[in-house]
């Protein structure tokens, strides 16, 4: 089936099988492969991407349901060659160790920040609760959430 | 997942006439956030799949001065975040907020959630103790049915084949009204191991005019406690634990799983039927 999407900006089309994952869409046919694949049970969050706005798991949605949006991946986020804040915030506060889980993060945190730009520590946890770190470095993540906050509301 | 054919119709009328053509070889597909996880374990090998989220004006919410409407193709998140709802009926927003994480919430729909009545889903609790109407619309025209009337059994509901669901609607619960969500999450997907909904209103001594309270997790499908309801109308926030005990009468199986025994979901629903009503009672006065 052809779909049409707009992937950082860019609009594309392409024939996809109507089972194909929306993640393996994103890694095996566009190509970024950013965004990583951990679960595939919509439970770990590595795979979240921004749909039309929405932080979705992509590991949750088949690529033809996204024909006509528009998708922002990790490779979306930093502009002119300048990381984003939250990137910004995980690269200042060591919220990342082994890296699998960054993007989903970074992508869960873009969302929380879009509709709440000052959370507490508890609307960070909450906000970021679909996603797993495996290295169990929450307490950076959170700070580095923090730091992206402060960044982006002054 | 094995291989289907997709169709997205863009208006009821030609989604109705899919899931016709097709019938049991069809699986409508909403939010996708229980059909797809089924597809990958090949729990569910439709042949078809009919995506329903272009069909204008099945997301709408609106909340009227005595109806709130919810679209089947709404998202939690719709819910969870719409402006007034959190005064007209604030157990609709809070039952949202319980399920699964942000990113589920925003692709999750409340009426995909209702038709597939997972024995652990957090909606037919609390659209129980709402009293809801479901409109489904069907070859013979829409039908209305009762929340009450819907839950069957393990992901048996009442929609026949060729129905679907397409809106929730909630009478604006009265003056001196107040509703509650409590559940025990299963700690690694948020789903239920007990959930219980109360929605209460106050008479003018303080005491429970009435009472209405849903039960999820713990049989193989959400149901009305109403030998709790029963005890506890015409009284105050006192009788509360008591009437509480009564939160498994009438059920003749439990849900069990390595997650929890059928025991302890009992004694979760008992628990938090307490929670639900002391609560929902503290919120009406």
């Amino acid at each position: 089936m052809k779909i049409e999407v707009t992937v950082n900006g860019e609009h594309q089309s392409y024939d996809v099988e109507p089972r194909m994952l929306l993640v393996h869409f994103l890694r095996d046919v566009v190509g970024l492969t950013g965004t990583h694949v951990g679960c595939e049970t919509s439970l770990c969050g590595a795979c979240s991407v921004m749909l039309n706005g929405d932080a979705v798991k992509s590991c949750t949605v088949l690529a033809v349901q996204a024909n006509g949006a528009e998708i922002t991946t990790i490779e979306g986020l930093a502009q002119n060659g300048e990381l984003h804040p939250i990137q910004e915030g995980f690269w200042e506060c060591h919220g990342l160790q082994c890296g699998f889980c960054t993007p989903g993060m970074i992508i869960a945190a873009h969302q929380l920040l879009e509709r709440n730009p000052k959370p507490s520590e508890a609307d960070i946890r909450r906000g970021i609760e679909g996603n797993l770190c495996r290295c169990t470095g929450y307490q950076h993540i959170v700070d580095a959430v923090q730091y992206a906050s402060k960044k982006m509301t002054t | 997942m094995t291989p289907f054919d997709y169709h997205a119709p863009k208006t009821l009328r030609s989604a109705m006439r899919l899931v016709q053509a097709f019938g049991d070889d069809a699986k409508v597909l909403a939010g996708g956030h229980s059909l797809i996880p089924s597809m990958k374990l090949r729990l569910a090998a439709p042949s078809v799949v009919i995506d329903l989220s272009g069909v204008a004006g099945l997301k709408r919410v609106t909340a009227g001065n005595e109806t709130i409407s919810i679209g089947a193709l709404a998202t939690h998140y719709a819910v969870e975040s719409h402006r007034l709802l959190p005064s007209k009926c604030s157990l609709l927003p809070e039952t949202a907020a319980e399920i699964g994480d942000a990113q589920v919430r925003n692709r999750g729909t409340v009426g995909g959630s209702i038709a597939h009545a997972d024995p652990a889903a957090d909606w037919p609790a609390t659209m129980l103790a709402l009293d809801a109407q479901f409109d489904i619309a069907g070859p013979d025209g829409e039908r209305a049915v009762a929340a009450s009337d819907f839950f069957v059994d393990l992901f048996i509901t009442d929609l026949q084949p060729g129905e679907i669901l397409t809106q929730i609607r909630i009478a604006v619960p009265a003056e001196c009204s107040g509703g509650a969500y409590v559940k025990m999450r299963q700690s690694a997907s948020g789903f239920a191991l007990a959930g219980v909904a109360a929605q209460v209103t106050l008479d003018d001594a303080g005491n429970c005019a009435s009472v209405a309270v849903g039960v999820t997790g713990v049989a193989p499908a959400a149901y009305r406690a109403h030998a709790v309801e029963d005890a506890l109308v015409g009284q105050g926030i006192d009788a509360v634990a008591d009437a509480a005990a009564h939160a498994t009468d009438g059920v003749e199986e439990f849900q069990e799983d390595h997650h929890a025994s059928g025991d302890y979901r009992a004694h979760l629903a008992r628990v938090f039927t307490q929670r639900a009503l002391s609560q929902a009672i503290d919120r009406a006065a």
